[in-house]
Formats: structure tokens, C-alpha cells, sequence
């Protein structure tokens, strides 16, 4: 850290000339990038204005206000904002735990240790973890389906079968539940920092000023915390958002999501005009981009707050 | 009173959280045990392990991520270095490169990736050789937010500049001073940082899925449309696979400032 700070203020004698000497270093670097991130987003971004023939045109974006397409972004967005929502609340609610609400030391190791792996375990095994646990022959499931008892007439009552209720794992519902396995670990991860940059001297403050937990809370603590939390709850949008691997693997694709009509667009499936997938794609980008953009805003608010 | 009402506030969303945790767990643990009726047994586990397709898939996809290690960490050391020793102007536009897969969802990503090389000029889709340049490329770009922070924070905790003037004035060149001085005092980032590539190149689905190669990620995709009780076994082998890897890194880190890192999905 030190040595960090104290390069500061030469880089900043340095930065306005930056000759070329001093850019070498940096080639392979930028030419590993430019091949590979750089030209296939430009690809991206100029194939969503041309036709099938290489002509500029707009006409990819009407592909955008396609019924099928606008449904496919509002089943991915509806996914994304509720288990942003339900995540970031939950998330919350266990930071607020294992730093203010006085949990055993262990219990916090235990939850931020599992917050890390949770946050790192997504992809095709979550949805098999998923499947074993909640699917029609799961182990929740098994275990509500065998709670039985007999009626008057002596036949079997099941009630607590979840499939007889409306639930099913391979549609939304099921989805949702299988991204807030990572969703609310990745809201411990993010969260906890803000709560443990609260100072133990303004609530001490405002309760000798005669505030109540909950004035504490709706006047102090919170005010302080909303760039953190909606920042925080932004970055799990976005990261369910993009996610492709699980709902491929739960639904088999059967769920309309954009990543998965991307998916279906590259194996050349569905979409007479390849060039439409470049206009899908791109309309995830700015999605991605506005999300993005908020998070590094609320980001910088925060951290002026807790470096006070 | 006030505070004992706090603590079962806090125990609620603790336990509640572990439960979260625990019960897909031990759920998805409980059924790869129940392949044979009636018994608790590993034959999901051996069965996943006998199988041939299994063992070629988790080769190559283990082959690329220590091909991908290798590469990404000579692109990213000398590149940290050099930014710290002569251009620390430098370091936010390329801190921003870096995280710029996770602002592009994969998916998307590996689109314009298949557009761009699949085609001339720069057709990289005809050979299983050249795809594997192009697949390897796409590790590296997926992984590179994580490799890139791991060694930037390594980087900060060295002083750089004296290491670089102390090696020059004992007569060391250029290379000399990266691979007996920076690597040696960077191994800990290095490794923290290959660990979390390697995890991802692993569990990787849609790379290897888009561009028709062998790895891992497809194959369970296959299995877990084919088979009940081997998906429990894989999903099961998983989780010991990353928590071994982030169990390493914190071993490895004890004491230092690696952050945990998030996502890569």
C-alpha cells in the first residue's frame, strides 16, 4: 500500500508525455487484447448495422422490438430483478448478522467462507445440485412427497408434494431458486465491507441523542448505506443478467432467456438473419453497460463514505 | 432486552443462510449415494470415473487450463511490472480492459469471438489445432479480470522500483530481473491467481459447448440430459474442486491482502 501511494505523484509528472519507450512494455499486452476482446466486440458492434450483404442498415435494431425478442428480454430481466431483489435482501440481512447482529466469530467464518464458494459455484453443477435437491426425484422433494397421511375414506393424502402446488423446478421459479444460491452469497461478499465501515460511534451518538433503533436506522445508518446497497444489488443483476450455463443446463434452453436465444442463434437455429443475433447481442451490451455504469458511480459514493 | 432481540434477529438470517447453503448440498450429496436401490454406495462416482468420456474431458479441459495458466501468467506479470515500474498513468484504462468480461455476459462474448474467427481473414475454426488457439485465447479472456487483479495486488505489496534499480545495478537485464526477482517475490499472487484461471477453465461450459471441443463443461451438459444419479456425482466432485482451489488460495494468502473474488459465471 505504501509504496502504491507514493508512485502517485511521480506517475502524474510522467503522464502527460508517455513516450513511446515508455509504452513497449505494454505491446504484447495490447496485442493479445486488440485480437481478442477488442476486434470480435467491434465485429459485434458493426455487424448489428449491416445486412446480409455487408450494407450499413438499421434494420437489425427493428429485430430488437420483435415480440419474440422483447419477450425473451423481459423473461431475462424479470429472472434478474427478482433474485437481484430477493438476493440483495437476504444477502443483506446475513451481512447485518455476522457483523452488527452479534452472531459467534464462528459463524461468520463459516458464512463468508461459504459466500466465497457459493459466489464461485454457478454454472452447469448448480443446476445438477438443483435437480438432485428440488427435480421430481429430489431429495426435498421426496422428503415433502412421503409426509402422508390417511383421510376418513382411507385413502393416501400426499399435501405437501410441491408439484402438486403449482411449483416446477425446470420453469421460472425454479430458476430464480437456483440463482440465489449464488445471488446472496455474492450481496455477503459485497455487503459486509459497507457494514463493517459502520461506526459503532454514530449509533452510540444517536442513541445518546435519544433515537430510537429504528431512527437510528432510517436516519443514520441507512442513508449512509444505500449507495452500497444498490450497488451491490445492480452487480447481481448483472450477474444474472448474463448468466447462461444454469438455465441452459435446468431447462435444456426451454426457458426464453436472451443469453439462451444467443445460444440458439450461434447454432444457427431459430433466425433467418445471423445478422439479428448481432442486434441481440448488442442490446445486451448496453443493458450490461447502463448496469455497469451505475455500479461504479454508487461505488465511488460509497467509498468516499467509509474512508471518512 | 434490546440486545438479546438483535441476536435472535441475527441467528435467524444465520441460520436460514446455512440452511440455503447446506440442504442443495446435502440434497445433491444424499442422492449420488443412492445409485444401487435400496443402498448407499459410490458406484455413481465410479461409474463417472470409468467412463472414458469422463476421463478424456476432464484431460483436456485440465491440459488447457494449465496451457491457459502458463500463457496468462506470461502476458500478465510482465505487463503488471511494467506498469508499475514506468507507467502508472497506465493503470486505470488497463484496469478497465481487464474487468471488461464481466461487463460482456460470456455468451455474448464468445459470439462475436466465433463471428470474427470463423471466417477470413483470420479463420481460426477449420483444425482442432486452431480452434484450441482460439479456445485458449477465450480462457484467457474470461479469466483475465481475476489473473489481473491477483497480480496487481501482488505487485503492490513489492517495491518495484527499488527491486529493479537494486537487480540493474548488479548488472541483470530486462529478463533476468522478471524471472529471477519479480516472478520468485510474485509466487503467491501467481498461484492464487492460477488457481481461480485453472477453476475456470474447468468448470467452463460455453467456450467449449460454441466451438465443439471435448471439454468438460459439454460433456456434463450430455450426462446431465442422459443420466440421473452421475450429474448428483459430478455436481458433488465440483464443489470439491472449488473448494479446494479457494482453500488453497486462502491457505497460500494467509495474513495477505487477496480479496475474494466474485463470479465467474
Amino acid at each position: 500500500m505504501p509504496s502504491h501511494l507514493h508512485m502517485k505523484p511521480s506517475s502524474m509528472q510522467k503522464s502527460p508525455a508517455f513516450p513511446f519507450s515508455d509504452w513497449i512494455g505494454l505491446v504484447p499486452f495490447f496485442i493479445f487484447i486488440l485480437a481478442f476482446l477488442i476486434l470480435p466486440s467491434l465485429n459485434l458492434f458493426s455487424g448489428a448495422f449491416k445486412d446480409s450483404q455487408g450494407n450499413f442498415t438499421l434494420a437489425n435494431l427493428n429485430f430488437l422490438t420483435d415480440q419474440y425478442v422483447l419477450k425473451s428480454y423481459a423473461i431475462s430481466l424479470e429472472v434478474s430483478v427478482i433474485t437481484s431483489l430477493a438476493g440483495g435482501v437476504f444477502g443483506f440481512f446475513v451481512a447485518y448478522a455476522i457483523t452488527i447482529g452479534d452472531t459467534p466469530r464462528w459463524v461468520r467464518n463459516i458464512l463468508m467462507t461459504f459466500s466465497g464458494l457459493a459466489a464461485n459455484f454457478g454454472g452447469v453443477p448448480l443446476a445438477f445440485a438443483f435437480i438432485a435437491t428440488l427435480g421430481r426425484t429430489g431429495f426435498i422433494t421426496a422428503f415433502l412427497k412421503s409426509i402422508c397421511y390417511a383421510d376418513a375414506a382411507g385413502a393416501q393424502i400426499c399435501p405437501f408434494n410441491p408439484y402438486d402446488h403449482g411449483f416446477n423446478l425446470y420453469s421460472m421459479s425454479g430458476l430464480a431458486l437456483a440463482y440465489m444460491y449464488f445471488q446472496f452469497p455474492l450481496m455477503v461478499l459485497t455487503i459486509t465491507p459497507a457494514l463493517e465501515g459502520l461506526k459503532k460511534d454514530w449509533r452510540e451518538a444517536s442513541e445518546n441523542l435519544g433515537a430510537t433503533s429504528l431512527q437510528y436506522w432510517r436516519d443514520v445508518a441507512f442513508p449512509i448505506l444505500w449507495p452500497s446497497i444498490l450497488g451491490a444489488t445492480i452487480l447481481l443483476f448483472g450477474s444474472a443478467f448474463g448468466a447462461f450455463a444454469t438455465a441452459q443446463a435446468l431447462t435444456g434452453g426451454s426457458i426464453y432467456l436472451v443469453t439462451i436465444l444467443i445460444g440458439q442463434q450461434i447454432r444457427g437455429d431459430v433466425l433467418g438473419n445471423p445478422n439479428e443475433g448481432y442486434a441481440l447481442a448488442l442490446g445486451m451490451v448496453i443493458v450490461m453497460a447502463i448496469t455497469i455504469t451505475a455500479y461504479t458511480i454508487l461505488q465511488r459514493r460509497t467509498t468516499r463514505w467509509l474512508k471518512v | 432486552m434490546k440486545g438479546k432481540r438483535l441476536n435472535l434477529w441475527g441467528w435467524f438470517w444465520a441460520v436460514a443462510a446455512m440452511l440455503y447453503f447446506f440442504v442443495p448440498m446435502y440434497g445433491t450429496l444424499d442422492f449420488s449415494l443412492r445409485m444401487k436401490k435400496g443402498l448407499i454406495s459410490l458406484l455413481a462416482y465410479r461409474t463417472v470415473l470409468a467412463d472414458s468420456q469422463f476421463l478424456a474431458s476432464f484431460r483436456y479441459s485440465a491440459i488447457m487450463g494449465l496451457i491457459t495458466v502458463t500463457i496468462s501468467v506470461l502476458i500478465f506479470v510482465p505487463t503488471v511490472y511494467w506498469i508499475y515500474l514506468r507507467l502508472p498513468g497506465a493503470r486505470p484504462i488497463i484496469e478497465i480492459i481487464t474487468i471488461l468480461p464481466f461487463i460482456i455476459p460470456v455468451i455474448v462474448y464468445v459470439f462475436g469471438l466465433i463471428r470474427t474467427f470463423s471466417g477470413p481473414p483470420f479463420q481460426l475454426t477449420l483444425t482442432p489445432f486452431k480452434t484450441d488457439i482460439l479456445i485458449t485465447a477465450g480462457y484467457i479472456v474470461l479469466s483475465m479480470p481475476y489473473m489481473f487483479r491477483a497480480i496487481d495486488v501482488g505487485m503492490r505489496t513489492i517495491d518495484v522500483r527499488t527491486l529493479t534499480e537494486a537487480a540493474q545495478s548488479l548488472g541483470s537485464n530486462r529478463f533476468q530481473i522478471l524471472v529471477d526477482v519479480i516472478f520468485p517475490n510474485l509466487r503467491i499472487a501467481i498461484l492464487s491467481g492460477a488457481l481461480i484461471c485453472f477453476a475456470t477453465v474447468i468448470g467452463e461450459l460455453i467456450l467449449g459447448d460454441f466451438l465443439v471441443r471435448p471439454a468438460l463443461g459439454p460433456y456434463m451438459v450430455l450426462v446431465g440430459r442422459s443420466r440421473a444419479f452421475e450429474p448428483a456425482a459430478l455436481a458433488i466432485m465440483s464443489y470439491a474442486l472449488t473448494w479446494i482451489c479457494l482453500g488453497l488460495i486462502q491457505f497460500f494468502s494467509r495474513g495477505g491482502s487477496t480479496q475474494q473474488q466474485l463470479t465467474g459465471r
